[in-house]
């Protein structure tokens, strides 16, 4: 039987409760939504806070799913059934209903959610890889007031991230522009899984021409996720077979897979490239 | 603690810690032990409870979490001593072998088909994808609520 450890326990009303709360309770105070990466963690003893604080009442700040301001804003407390059923994200972002689809089951989809994702920063994370390609930004909240961070500047590490003690992840914003369209690759063992690799892709084409690319790569070792070198490698090109095949040749060069029980690195970096390519295609008929 | 949580209709208020897991504050606290006890890592999901009407895994959820809100647990299926469709499906079509699986099994099939009254066995394969039937039973599984649905129009 597997019991977390003693813990206070807390229940937010608001924002500016949960961040009093977690400024009260100091920096061994974890935030819990879905609670289905930490509370497997603290099953395991792997975490040990002394205080949990739960944001689960938030949803009417932190649950909103809406286009402002020419971005789509998704908030942290928005779960993953809520996002693959939103009309709103995947009509814009396609992207969302092919990663949404592949990530866990339908049933801890009704309770895991968007910022808790991004705020476990585990280098196998599937989101991660999908707001990278999609160059959002994170809007964080502390006593002081909101900040934002780029999602590639988000993960400073396994399991770190740009959330400092005492703040709270409250938005994602995708910037949204005609012309784009969106997709995402995952291998996985079997339903619910995670990935053995998988690849996310933006492609944002003008007058014939790559404007803008994003390349999301996820359980492959990429630095913050993305594959810089390859994007560059597509702008200003017309997009195509060839110059996808050549971006993901390019996006597994630069990524660093380790061996572990999902598969060889030589797998994991075939793959990269694979899925960046047929992510890329379909990315672009999409448009 | 103290919390007061409404399982299947009724209000239960007990003192609990907050480390408790909602599967073992069914199982230990209210008797109601038709809920099952896995894997302990929501994957198998033979401990999937409705809470307010959406089927979660019950061993990665806090019990001080469902404080003030509806559990809906297999027990709750029966309604005025007739067994829902799902429950009927599942006699009907053989959809149990041993039985480790199938109280999640019967309260994702119910969300499901109040959602989706005719799912596809796409649709239904889907939906339970995240439980294991350690029998591996799932053509009769998905056969029983397939029956269900058909019954149900």
């Amino acid at each position: 039987m597997q019991v977390p450890a003693t813990f206070e326990y807390e229940r937010a009303d608001s924002v500016t409760h949960a961040l009093e709360l977690l400024e009260r309770y100091g920096p061994e105070a974890r935030v819990v939504a879905g609670g289905h990466s930490l509370i497997p963690m603290m099953k395991l003893r792997l975490a040990q806070p002394e205080a949990l604080i739960d944001i689960n009442g938030l949803a009417a700040e932190l649950g909103r799913i809406a286009v402002e301001g020419g971005e789509l804003a998704i908030g942290a407390l928005v779960r993953h059934a809520e996002l693959l059923e939103s009309a709103t994200a995947t009509d814009l972002f396609p992207i969302f209903r092919d990663a949404e689809r592949v990530i866990a089951d339908p049933i801890v989809r009704n309770r895991g959610t968007v910022g808790g994702s991004l705020c476990q920063g585990d280098p196998s994370e599937d989101l991660s890889a999908v707001f990278a390609a999609l160059r959002a930004t994170a809007v964080i909240q502390g006593p002081g007031g909101t900040r934002t961070v780029p999602v590639r500047l988000f993960h400073e590490g396994p399991y770190e991230t740009a959330v400092g003690p005492g703040e709270l992840l409250i938005q994602l914003r995708v910037p949204v522009a005609p012309g784009t369209g969106s997709a995402y690759e995952k291998v996985e063992r079997r339903v619910g899984d995670w990935p053995v690799a998988a690849a996310g892709a933006v492609l944002r084409v003008e007058d014939g021409v790559i404007a803008q690319a994003g390349i999301g790569l996820t359980a492959v070792g990429a630095a913050h996720f993305c594959a810089p070198e390859a994007e560059e490698h597509l702008t200003g090109r017309p997009p195509g077979a060839e110059a996808f095949a050549e971006a993901g040749r390019i996006a597994a060069e630069h990524c660093a897979p380790s061996a572990d029980q999902r598969g060889p690195a030589d797998y994991k970096r075939h793959l990269a490239a694979e899925l960046t390519r047929r992510a890329l295609a379909t990315a672009a008929g999409r448009i | 603690m103290r919390i007061t949580v409404t399982v299947n209709g009724q209000p239960y208020t007990r003192d609990v810690e907050p480390r408790l897991l909602l599967v073992h504050f069914l199982r230990d606290e209210l008797d109601l032990t038709g809920t099952h006890w896995g894997c302990d890592t929501s994957n198998c999901g033979v401990c999937t409870v409705q809470l307010d009407g959406v089927p979660v895994k019950s061993c990665t959820v806090l019990a001080v979490m469902a404080d003030g809100h509806e559990v809906t647990t297999v027990e709750g299926l029966e309604r005025d001593g007739e067994l829902d469709a799902v429950q009927k499906g599942f006699v009907e079509c053989h959809g149990l072998q041993c039985g480790f699986c199938t109280p999640g099994m019967l309260l994702t099939a119910r969300w499901l088909l109040d959602r989706n009254p005719d799912p596809d066995e796409g649709q239904i394969r889907e939906a339970i994808s995240g439980q294991l039937c350690r029998c591996t039973g799932y053509e009769n599984i998905v056969r029983s609520i397939r029956w269900a649905a058909e019954a149900g129009r």
